[in-house]
């Protein structure tokens, strides 16, 4: 420690107040740091990039054979290829349902930290610390997708329907993403500790993603799981990509999906993340205000 | 006058389901000076600096920070304060540069203010040569500088240290001391929970002792040893089996209720060191062997054992 001095830099000198409040300025203070920071945890990165290309070469080299298509001619090499094709938007919808993860892991481990409790003793916006981390969880997947449609292209899958669809359903998939960070968010917030974070606190994950048509055609699944996962925004997000991307949908031509949500997965998808980020945001918010490290 | 003091908190009560952690408790911290607050683990300590803070509302009563009430002012408290807790809370990811920036970006300060603070702040507790490692990689000490640093980079004119050096080596101790002496030299206003008496002792102008969720004693270190009385005669017997005799041959001398701890006799004497002949002369009749023998001014630790019955680092649970 250096000799007692006397600091010397003038008095603090204020930003002016912009436009709409401190929430966005704030927010963009806390998803900045927390990009920072997502970039130094090297178990993060890995989890969030390796994980998902496993998953793309498991499922096409394993199962590719084992599913049929409609449309495919089982046993054949182009019904492997054309798993492929259909295999990816899955694994897209099934990689930004984990985004909710960082959300959960990151503010457990800020509340045990006491990091919320010095956010909460600075004269910051009280929604901009859950606001900048969500937002920052959903932004990082922009480089986890491009990685996964890098992987995707070597294997096989290829975008066929123009590049302003595949625009639409990267976007879709990023509203999903940012969807499930609120979630993610919430539970973070409600688990005791950060061991319960990382275990209890993301099992949710896991049926969203697999109780869906994510993997396997929908008709393949018994009467009642059929019908949730039919409605289970993961289903439509990953038919709406499919679609969007020209990809296999695992309806053969001419087939309807029976659910109203399947008909209009665009539509169903949007509606279904507004309504989630709807209860969701304020709950965590709410939750936020209260929660204290003892 | 409330608001003339930094901070001015009357009969805060704080219930957490049916536990009363706080049950009307008063604090002033007059501007400028250091006050301690001392009291067991569970006594309330880290409540009332949670509801200074802004970060609880109180069940009953009110506070004042700087003049700001704490419910209904909470963001003019915030400008007005800078809180370290017991943990180092700083983002581990980050590096020491990054975390004084983005505490400084929450204050709302303009980015060339925090840039000069930050190195200054940087230089002041000797983290420049770390100041571009993630904190993660840092020492117990250097994070807690870190985020005593952080919490420094608004200028706040009242800082609430909550256990500042709870976990640290003595050196480092040592070296977060003459932060916050310096700090206080400057005319930073300073409410320091602890439990090390010694730090209590070194660092506050007065000492308001807590337990229970309530002020049991207060006043100046000089005054609450006074309190509880002057000298007292610490006897250790070299013969674990004599004790109690020991303690039965030197009433004569005790002024007040002796205690025994081991094998040491303990108890307050009045009259200086003369007592000290008497006591070797009242044992030697006895035949009881001395191993040691002292007479000593009370430390804190004496004031704190005889104001609340038990240790200041035991735990207390209602």
């Amino acid at each position: 420690m250096s000799e007692m001095r006397t600091l010397t830099t003038s008095a603090p000198v204020a930003m002016s107040r912009p436009l709409l409040g401190w929430t966005i300025h704030d927010s963009i203070v806390i998803a900045r740091s927390t990009i920072l920071a997502s970039f130094r945890i090297p178990e993060a990165l890995f989890f969030q990039l390796i994980q998902p290309v496993i998953f793309v070469l498991l499922f096409a080299y394993v199962f590719g054979g084992a599913i049929p298509i409609p449309g495919g001619d089982p046993g054949s090499s182009a019904d492997a290829s054309l798993y492929r094709q259909y295999l990816m938007p899955g694994i897209f919808g099934q990689t930004v349902a984990f985004a909710a993860a960082a959300s959960t892991v990151g503010l457990a481990e800020a509340m045990q930290k006491g990091i919320i409790d010095r956010y909460k003793a600075l004269p910051m916006s009280q929604s901009a610390a859950l606001i900048g981390n969500t937002f920052a969880n959903a932004l990082r997947q922009i480089l986890v997708l491009a990685v996964l449609s890098i992987t995707g292209y070597i294997v096989g899958w290829r975008i066929n329907d123009g590049i302003l669809n595949a625009v639409y359903a990267y976007l879709l998939l990023l509203l999903f993403a940012y969807t499930v960070t609120w979630v993610g968010a919430f539970v973070g917030l409600s688990v005791p500790n950060t061991e319960t974070a990382n275990t209890a606190g993301l099992i949710w994950i896991f049926p969203l993603t697999f109780l869906s048509n994510a993997f396997v055609p929908l008709d393949s699944l018994p009467g009642l799981l059929k019908a949730f996962a039919a409605f289970n925004p993961v289903s439509s997000l990953v038919l709406a990509t499919r679609e969007l991307f020209g990809n296999p949908t695992g309806y053969a031509p001419g087939v309807e999906p029976e659910f109203w949500s399947l008909q209009h997965p665009i539509a169903y998808t949007v509606i279904s993340c507004t309504v989630v980020i709807g209860i969701f945001a304020p709950l965590a918010i709410r939750k936020y205000r209260t929660v204290s490290r003892r | 006058m409330a608001k003339d003091d930094a901070v001015h908190a009357e009969g805060l009560v704080k219930k957490f389901g049916d536990v009363k952690a706080l049950d009307g408790l008063d604090l002033v911290v007059p501007k400028g000076k250091v006050v301690g607050l001392l009291g067991p683990n569970g006594s309330g300590k880290t409540t009332t600096v949670r509801i200074l803070a802004t970060l609880l509302k109180p069940t009953e009563g009110t506070a004042y920070v700087n003049g700001f009430s704490v419910e209904k002012q909470a963001d003019e408290v915030r400008h007005s304060i800078g809180l370290t807790g017991q943990y180092a809370a700083v983002d581990e990811f980050l590096t020491g540069r990054e975390n004084l920036r983005m505490f400084g970006d929450l204050y709302h300060l303009a980015s060339s203010y925090v840039k000069e603070r930050s190195e200054e702040l940087l230089e002041w507790f000797d983290l420049i040569d770390a100041a571009d490692r993630p904190a993660k990689t840092y020492s117990g000490g250097m994070r807690r500088r870190l985020d005593l640093a952080s919490s420094l980079i608004a200028k706040p004119s009242i800082l609430f240290l909550d256990e500042p050096t709870t976990g640290l080596d003595p050196r480092s101790r040592l070296g977060l001391w003459g932060v916050i002496e310096s700090l206080v030299a400057e005319g930073t206003t300073v409410l320091l929970t602890t439990q090390y008496l010694e730090e209590a002792d070194k660092l506050a102008d007065d000492i308001v002792v807590i337990d229970h969720g309530r002020v049991i004693a207060h006043g100046t270190a000089e005054v609450l040893k006074d309190q509880i009385g002057g000298d007292r005669i610490e006897v250790t017997v070299a013969d674990f089996a004599r004790v109690s005799d020991a303690q039965a041959a030197l009433i004569p001398v005790f002024a007040g209720e002796s205690m025994v701890k081991e094998s040491m006799v303990s108890g307050p004497v009045t009259g200086g060191s003369t007592v000290l002949v008497d006591v070797v002369r009242l044992l030697d009749a006895q035949n009881i062997a001395i191993a040691d023998l002292a007479l000593r001014r009370p430390t804190l630790d004496d004031v704190f054992l005889s104001l609340t019955g038990h240790g200041a680092e035991d735990e207390v649970r209602n």
